[in-house]
């Protein structure tokens, strides 16, 4: 049995967790004050994942620069592809949460989307 | 002058969940005082995720979770001021602040909630006599530069303090193509949260070295490097372990201090340990009618419990106008007194009649516990004994206190908390 303490980062709450591994397969996970934990250590112990946050530039709008993310989470050892394929990146405002700025980003079929509204000056 | 029920000092989420509470509870009177161009405080330079989990079961960005309490504060048609310096509050609740349009102007409130949030400690951070060259900025300063300006401040950082936003940065400048070589923390342990350590740091191998400081600069006109050095005990460079790092940029993440300079003009009792106003049970500082809540109050890591605290206050507020400017007959305050490992409690004393049904009372520990309990007694009858894993000065602990149990023991005097070890 291998056992493997990782802390959670579902949120700033940082649970400890441990994990119990037989032959690479999940058989107990302990420590999480909620589901979350328990779905993050199984996966990160198997496919660790990430949100990518960033910002790129704005035209034409109140402030210059506009905050984005993945919509959802990437394989972890992806992030310098997604930075890479935002690293150009120029938008117009206006813009609205969730309006999407790089489609399908470095091919990992997950869109990068703006988390913040700006207006058009 | 003008007058208003509810004056609200700053648009940051407390202020706005304030703000959203108070008129919820039926004051149409409100206004909000922003110094900034846009509402959501410190949240629109703090783009990455984690927040809102608790309130959203969602993890939000903090431009995000802003505009959930922007929205609210807008479709509940409250009114703001952007641009607007709060310069002083007197003792009669009368304010002076000033902007472009108004120039400088008084506002009479029968109700202030002070929501003015902190800012970053600076001074005493870099503790070394000699040169200031161009490249040393604090943290949350680099932090504004990259992510609302869009300039990178250099490409080979060092960072000083593994406080939060020193860790987030060390993320962004990476991930911005810069090279993070090492956090050093003067203290043996991290005052981030976890989450950061293993997001910010251990996902692209940055050292982290504990009990470390900076001992010497070198550079004219711009940063060429900086030296590092283990210390004892007392802080202290041990000598022999000196590391030379080459860079063009240093950070400094030394923790932040609630913003009190106009808590202090109204005359409120402050609490040296938190450096913010002390507050009972109904998040009231020493000035009736006065409240406080989110870092002003004391720093929070989990913006979550600022919206929740900030919506208790403006309850509070509420009913304090409505009744008049009152908060209703007030039993006996008992203080809680904080001990053994437990630096500072919010509130610092309840009055048992006025409190809710269950009262959350917060709280920092000064070091790092394992296995330990949190116990907490009323007079010497312990009702609290919960056993904590692990306790850390930068994560903040709550108990909650119920009504029932104190108002149904004879003879309260005191309520304390404390650490007790297994
Ligand atoms: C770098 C960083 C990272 C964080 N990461 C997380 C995280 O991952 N997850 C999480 O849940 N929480 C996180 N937090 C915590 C959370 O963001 C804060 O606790 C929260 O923003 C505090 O809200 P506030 O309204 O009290 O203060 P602030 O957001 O600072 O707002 C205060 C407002 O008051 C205004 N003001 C101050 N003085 C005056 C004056 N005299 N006149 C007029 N206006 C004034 C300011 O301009 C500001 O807009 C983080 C905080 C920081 C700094
Ligand atoms: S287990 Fe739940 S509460 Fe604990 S850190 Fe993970 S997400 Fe947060």
């Amino acid at each position: 049995m291998e056992k493997r303490n990782l802390t959670c980062i579902g949120c700033p709450m940082g649970c400890l967790l441990t994990v119990e591994l037989e032959g690479g397969e999940v058989k107990s996970v302990s420590g999480y004050t909620c589901k979350r934990g328990d779905d993050y250590a199984r996966k990160e112990v198997t496919h660790p994942t990430r949100i990518v946050t960033s910002s790129v530039y704005v035209t034409g709008g109140a402030i210059p620069m506009v905050s984005v993310k993945t919509a959802n989470d990437i394989p972890k050892e992806k992030i310098m592809d997604i930075m890479a394929s935002i690293e150009h990146v120029q938008v117009k405002a206006p813009i609205k949460i969730g309006d999407v700025i790089v489609p399908n980003a470095a091919d990992t079929g997950v869109d990068i989307i703006a988390t913040k509204d700006i207006a058009a000056v | 002058m003008s007058s208003y029920d509810i004056v609200i000092i700053g648009g940051g989420p407390a202020g706005l969940a304030a703000a959203a509470s108070a008129k919820r509870e039926g004051i149409d009177s409100i206004l909000i005082l922003e110094r900034d161009t846009q509402l959501g405080g410190i949240l629109n330079q703090c783009i990455h995720n984690g927040f809102g989990l608790h309130t959203f079961k969602e993890e939000l960005t903090g431009p995000e979770y802003a505009q959930r309490f922007i929205d609210q504060v807008e479709e509940l048609k409250i009114e703001y001021k952007l641009n607007t310096m709060v310069m002083d509050i007197n003792s009669s609740k009368e304010i002076t602040a000033m902007n472009r349009t108004d120039g400088l102007f008084h506002i009479q409130a029968k109700s202030i909630v002070l929501a003015m949030g902190c800012r970053e400690r600076s001074r005493g951070a870099l503790n070394i006599p000699g040169y200031r060259p161009a490249g040393i900025y604090s943290a949350g300063t680099a932090q504004r530069l990259v992510n609302i300006e869009g300039y990178m401040p250099g490409r080979e950082v060092v960072i000083l303090g593994s406080g939060d936003i020193g860790l987030i940065m060390a993320r962004r400048m990476t991930l911005e193509g810069a090279k993070v070589k090492v956090v050093a923390e003067l203290m043996p342990y991290s005052g981030g949260l976890k989450r950061n350590i293993v997001q910010c740091l251990d996902d692209f191998g940055i050292p982290l070295k504990l009990s470390h400081t900076v001992i010497d600069i070198r550079g004219k006109e711009r940063l060429e490097g900086i030296t590092i050095a283990q210390v004892d005990n007392h802080g202290k460079p041990i000598p022999g372990t000196e590391e030379d790092y080459t860079c063009d940029t240093l950070l400094l993440s030394c923790g932040l201090i609630p913003e009190n300079e106009i808590s202090r003009s109204i005359g409120v009792d402050m609490e040296p340990v938190t450096s913010g106003p002390i507050v009972n049970e109904s998040l009231e500082t020493s000035v009736e009618g006065v409240f406080a809540c989110g870092n002003v109050l004391h720093v929070h890591d989990l913006v979550d419990f600022v919206s929740e605290e900030a919506s208790a206050a403006g309850r509070n507020a509420a009913a304090y106008v409505k009744a008049g400017g009152t908060l209703g007959e007030k039993s006996r305050e008992i203080p809680i007194t904080a001990t053994c490992g437990v630096r500072y409690t919010v509130p610092k004393k309840i009055s048992v009649n006025r409190m809710a049904d269950e009262q959350i009372v917060r709280f920092r520990v000064g070091a790092v516990y394992k296995g330990c309990y949190i116990s907490a007694y009323l007079n010497d009858e312990r009702i609290i004994h919960r056993k904590r894993q692990i306790m850390a000065p930068g994560e903040m602990e709550e108990i909650k206190l119920k009504k029932e149990q104190l108002s149904g023991f004879d003879g309260l005097e005191n309520i304390t908390v404390k650490i007790e070890e297994a």
